[in-house]
């Protein structure tokens, strides 16, 4: 094992806040013409964009992102595998099939789905398709004893919800057009009412994390141990599922699926320093938000005009680091 | 404390579909270093699990003379501290960020760290030598010294029963002796140690045995005892015998091949 240097954790901590301002300030100069900064000053035209377009898409993916880093930090202590990640466990691809459900039922657009009532509706809805595939996981794999159980029962759910959406999108052409923008993962249709949805969900899912950070601290060494230690692992597992659920499709009802955020979130955190959960949930929540709003900068920054969804981009990069990761010690 | 520390009566666990302990009546005293010890698949691991109610199990388990079902859970915890065996994962903990999970029955709900649980910490890691690598990670650290940490892990609980399924798992030879003075002192100090070992001599150090066979409790009885040691021969089908060697029991291995 490399000897990685220890650094305080509170350093990371400001090392990600800096980079949050700076990636911030970035993402308000990007347009769809790529670079140009607008100063509020420049006429009626020039704040609305910055306002109404540039602001609440900077701040969605980065909360966004920071959501998806918290229920991959939180799905790795629960069940004690470097691998787990919402999108393993089945509940991101829920999450897209209670949306595409919802959807079917509205038979609406996303530029009609932006206001608060439609927000909060998706975001219920993918909440509760999350739930649905977690339980469903959780069930087929007979609790969370067997990792490898618990990871192919994922997959199968996975593939089971994703097949779902894509009958939903065969039977209802009329959402075809918004759930494939969905389904490859976007920052383009986040308004301010999106971003008060992701940050509401993101204070509430963050503090009950916070809340569960030491039983997911007695976890890591097990089960027997940590009950050996007082930890109620019933109510405490009820938690943070729900917590992983709630994370992921309050994410995935804004955004679509990105991939990879809350699997690489918390590996880079862990890479830089060795914190026990107390840390590691808001590092990974730092770390995932800093990581969505990069990926969204460059990904409107790389082909503009033209913009590339930025879930394709999380994906091919995700991807990579993956790879490295199995190159560099065997899974 | 008098009486004995656990009492099991009519002790049933089931396993997936098989049950794997056929009621077990036994009672292990207080103050003394109790040792578990029989053939592979007797249910030693299972038996301990169950004692310390980490398992659900049938009949009646009381520890300390109170149903351990009836234990408020924080209370239990910092009444008894286990030690399992080959526990994986916290690679990325820091070596004493793994001994403080010990003082978690003894913290209040999110606060901090206090002046207690640090000399806990720093004197559990001393008692096992792991204090010099106290800022490195788990996962950095060979199987001996990580089975330290562990162990002062389950020290810093700083219970009066100590727990321990298969303790001396990767320790060398010196450790092992350190392990042993580390049990003697807690005996001494008024403690109750109970533990797995398949390591008959290391076991006979102790001060009781209970011999298990197939789910059973085939003997219990004193480490001194020739009937202990006839018992011990017994459910290794007399491929073991005791003897007595500067001043110590060791358990050799019979390989006459003639059985018992």
């Amino acid at each position: 094992m490399n000897a990685a240097p220890l650094r305080r954790p509170a350093a990371l901590a400001l090392v990600l806040l800096a980079l949050t301002a700076g990636l911030c300030l970035i993402g308000l100069a990007v347009g769809s013409a790529g670079w140009e900064p607008l100063r509020s000053g420049a006429g009626e035209a020039a704040a609305a964009i910055l306002w109404e377009i540039r602001l609440p898409r900077t701040l969605g993916a980065w909360f966004a992102g920071a959501l998806l880093g918290l229920a991959g930090a939180v799905a790795q202590g629960l069940f004690r595998n470097p691998l787990a990640d919402p999108y393993l466990l089945g509940s991101a691809t829920g999450a897209a099939f209670g949306v595409a459900a919802l959807l079917v039922v509205l038979g609406a657009s996303p530029a009609a789905a932006s206001g608060w009532g439609a927000r909060l509706g998706m975001t219920g809805a993918a909440f509760a398709g999350a739930v649905l595939a977690v339980l469903l996981t959780l069930g087929l794999a007979r609790g969370v004893q067997q990792t490898l159980r618990l990871l192919l029962a994922g997959v199968v759910v996975g593939m089971v919800f994703g097949a779902f959406a894509a009958l939903l999108m065969f039977w209802a052409p009329e959402i075809m057009r918004t759930m494939q923008a969905f389904l490859l993962g976007t920052t383009g249709f986040l308004g301010w009412p999106g971003v008060g949805v992701l940050a509401a969900v993101f204070g509430a899912t963050l503090a009950v994390a916070l809340a569960c950070s030491r039983a997911l601290d007695g976890l890591v060494l097990g089960e027997a141990t940590a009950a050996s230690l007082g930890v109620a692992l019933g109510p405490v597992r009820l938690l943070l599922v729900g917590v992983m659920a709630l994370a992921t499709g309050g994410a995935v009802a804004q955004v679509g699926l990105i991939a990879f955020i809350g699997l690489v979130a918390p590996h880079l955190v862990r890479a830089a320093v060795r914190p026990t959960h107390g840390w590691l949930l808001p590092l990974s929540a730092l770390a995932g938000g800093v990581l969505l709003l990069a990926a969204d900068v460059l990904a409107r920054f790389l082909l503009a005009p033209r913009e590339l969804p930025v879930g394709v981009l999380t994906a091919v990069l995700g991807g990579g680091y993956l790879l490295w990761l199995m190159h560099r010690r065997p899974l | 404390m008098s009486g004995p520390v656990f009492v099991a009566q009519d002790l049933r666990v089931t396993l997936g579909a098989a049950e794997v302990l056929h009621g077990i009546d036994l009672a292990l005293p207080a103050a003394r270093w109790t040792c578990i010890v029989g053939p592979n698949g007797a249910g030693k691991t299972t038996l301990l699990k169950a004692l310390a109610h980490l398992l659900p199990h049938r009949g009646r388990v009381q520890f300390m003379g109170r149903d351990t079902a009836l234990w408020p859970r924080r209370e239990l915890a910092r009444q008894r501290a286990w030690l399992g065996q080959g526990e994986s994962g916290a690679a990325d903990l820091l070596a004493r960020d793994v001994v403080m999970l010990g003082r978690l029955p003894h913290q209040p709900w999110l606060a901090a760290a206090s002046t207690d649980d640090h000399a806990a910490v720093a004197a559990a890691m001393r008692q096992t030598q792991s204090w010099d690598w106290r800022n490195r990670a788990l996962g950095s650290l060979s199987g001996g010294e990580r089975q330290r940490v562990l162990l002062a892990r389950a020290l810093a609980v700083q219970a009066k029963v100590l727990l321990m399924d298969e303790p001396l798992a990767n320790l060398d030879p010196p450790h092992q002796s350190d392990w042993l003075r580390i049990v003697r002192d807690h005996v001494g100090a008024g403690g109750t140690v109970v533990s797995v070992l398949h390591e008959l001599t290391m076991a006979l150090h102790a001060d009781e045995l209970v011999i298990m066979a197939a789910g059973r409790v085939a003997h219990q009885g004193d480490c001194a005892d020739p009937a202990t040691h006839r018992a011990l021969a017994e459910v290794f089908g007399g491929r073991v015998a005791v003897h007595a060697l500067a001043g110590q029991w060791v358990a050799l291995p019979r390989i006459d091949g003639s059985g018992a």
